[in-house]
């Protein structure tokens, strides 16, 4: 774990990988350590904020450093589970960088057992981790201008479902009627940090 | 009011949303919150109500009934009816009077309040629009009604303010947190050089021109937080400071980030104007 210094009053907790930085961001919502305003996570990072009249970055770093450790319990709560029709776009282009069947694609992307890890892009638009590794590719050499809203897709490390019409450069690998966003409700996100996802394969 | 024209940029701005950055929301908010609190203070309303906010001025508005307002930030010519009147200081307008906000001369945005601020709906918390991420009301355009809240509970506890000097030309920054991705000149051509702001700017961020600030790790970085007031430098060596409508996470090494008070005054730069940077008292 290191820290790096983001402003007046926030600090960069850097990790090894995702899943660190799940249980890091699991465990400053269950127990903040006096003074922290706000944890944000992201892929190896995790930004804490603080009120600087409560607590000094050096305090802090130490009690972050000290906050027990491992993962949110894989049973603690209920995946959701996400209806998918995969006929997406760019299945066949993904099965062939992969050097698999398109069928192996769908197959693998959904028996995945998938955490969303962090935020971002769009409202809603949540990074999962869990995605198999004979999946990953890089993202389309030219992102598209418009991705529909509910596409399942992958980039990297990470799946994630668009949710709502944006430019994107993922692989589109199908699509979804669940809905991601909802302004109105509370919370407006289905998913949000530390939420388990499933994904299930449907006919349109 | 009615508005009637509405310049290059018009958005309606509180204080923003506050607690969903997880979720993939932004702050979002007025970009210059010191003007926004003073113009909400002078009409007597919570420092955070909803007022406008207008880019480089060009906002007319008709009111429809006696109205308490005060518009503060960019310096810009007033005219309510046929009257000039100042910044900084509340004012009624009558029914029908029509206020016009002239192009400005120093600053970039300005805030018209009005006592009882504008009520539109609000959006999970907050009634600012969020150029990014597309929440909250429209985008303000000549032909819009915006209802006016009930009367605030507090009279205006002052009459008048100074002005503040806008166009600050040196912001104090914090090192950091990815200042040793950069080559070893990056930090003091950031401490020394003066950069200029670009047309090329918005709600999201101010771009600027400068001497490049050039990688020394030439890695991807994966996505991290990004905060209003960061410096985010992309391959091409020029710097991105982020404002109010940033967003959450970037790919892109953050060289520095702004000292708190200085984020409104990055609001206020113009395209044209030169910024100096210099290390933050800490």
């Amino acid at each position: 774990m290191r820290a790096k210094r983001y402003g007046q009053h926030a600090v960069l907790i850097e990790v090894d990988d995702l899943d660190e930085v799940v249980a890091l961001h699991a465990a400053l919502l269950r127990d903040p350590p006096p003074g922290v305003t706000a944890a944000v996570p992201a892929a190896r990072t995790v930004l804490v904020r603080y009120d600087r009249r409560a607590t000094t970055m050096d305090k802090l770093v130490s009690a972050v450093a000290e906050l027990p450790s491992g993962a949110p319990d894989p049973k603690s709560q209920a995946p959701v589970d996400i209806p998918v029709c995969y006929d997406g776009a760019d299945l066949d282009e993904v099965a062939r960088l992969c050097g698999l069947d398109p069928g192996d694609v769908v197959a693998r992307h959904a028996a995945g057992e998938y955490r969303a890890a962090f935020a971002g892009f769009a409202p809603g638009f949540c990074y999962l981790t869990g995605l198999d590794p004979a999946l990953r590719v890089p993202r389309r050499a030219t992102p598209r201008t418009a991705v529909p809203s509910g596409a399942v897709a992958i980039a990297d490390e990470y799946t994630a479902v668009y949710p709502r019409s944006s430019p994107g450069g993922w692989h589109i690998l199908g699509r979804t009627a669940m809905s991601m966003w909802d302004t109105h409700a509370r919370p407006p996100a289905r998913l949000a940090p530390g939420t388990r996802v499933r994904f299930t394969e449907v006919t349109a | 009011m009615e508005v009637m024209a509405s310049g290059a940029l018009t958005t309606v701005q509180d204080l923003g949303r506050g607690g969903l950055t997880h979720l993939g929301v932004g702050h979002c908010g007025a970009a210059d919150r010191d003007s926004l609190t003073l113009a909400n203070r002078l009409v007597g309303n919570a420092e955070g109500a909803a007022a406008l906010e207008t880019t480089l001025g060009g906002l007319v508005v008709r009111f429809d009934r006696t109205t308490l307002i005060a518009v503060t930030g960019a310096v810009c010519p007033l005219r309510l009816g046929h009257r000039r009147i100042d910044m900084n200081a509340p004012v009624y307008a009558r029914p029908d009077d029509i206020l016009h906000i002239g192009t400005a001369t120093a600053g970039a945005r300005a805030y018209l309040a009005v006592r009882g601020g504008v009520d539109v709906p609000a959006v999970l918390g907050s009634r600012s629009t969020d150029l990014l991420s597309g929440l909250g009301p429209a985008i303000v355009r000549p032909g819009h009604c915006l209802p006016v809240g009930g009367d605030a509970a507090s009279p205006p506890a002052v009459d008048h303010a100074p002005p503040r000097r806008l166009g600050a030309s040196t912001l104090d920054v914090v090192l950091g947190p990815r200042d040793d991705w950069f080559a070893a000149d990056a930090r003091s051509i950031l401490l020394a050089e003066p950069f200029r702001v670009t047309p090329r700017g918005n709600r999201v961020g101010v771009r600027l021109d400068g001497p490049p600030l050039r990688r020394r790790v030439r890695d991807e970085l994966p996505p991290e937080p990004l905060t209003c007031g960061a410096i985010q430098v992309p391959p091409d060596g020029q710097p991105l400071l982020f404002l109010a409508d940033h967003p959450v996470t970037g790919g892109y090494p953050v060289i520095a980030v702004l000292a708190d008070a200085d984020v409104a005054a990055a609001a206020q730069l113009r395209p044209g104007d030169d910024v100096r940077f210099r290390l933050a008292v800490p």
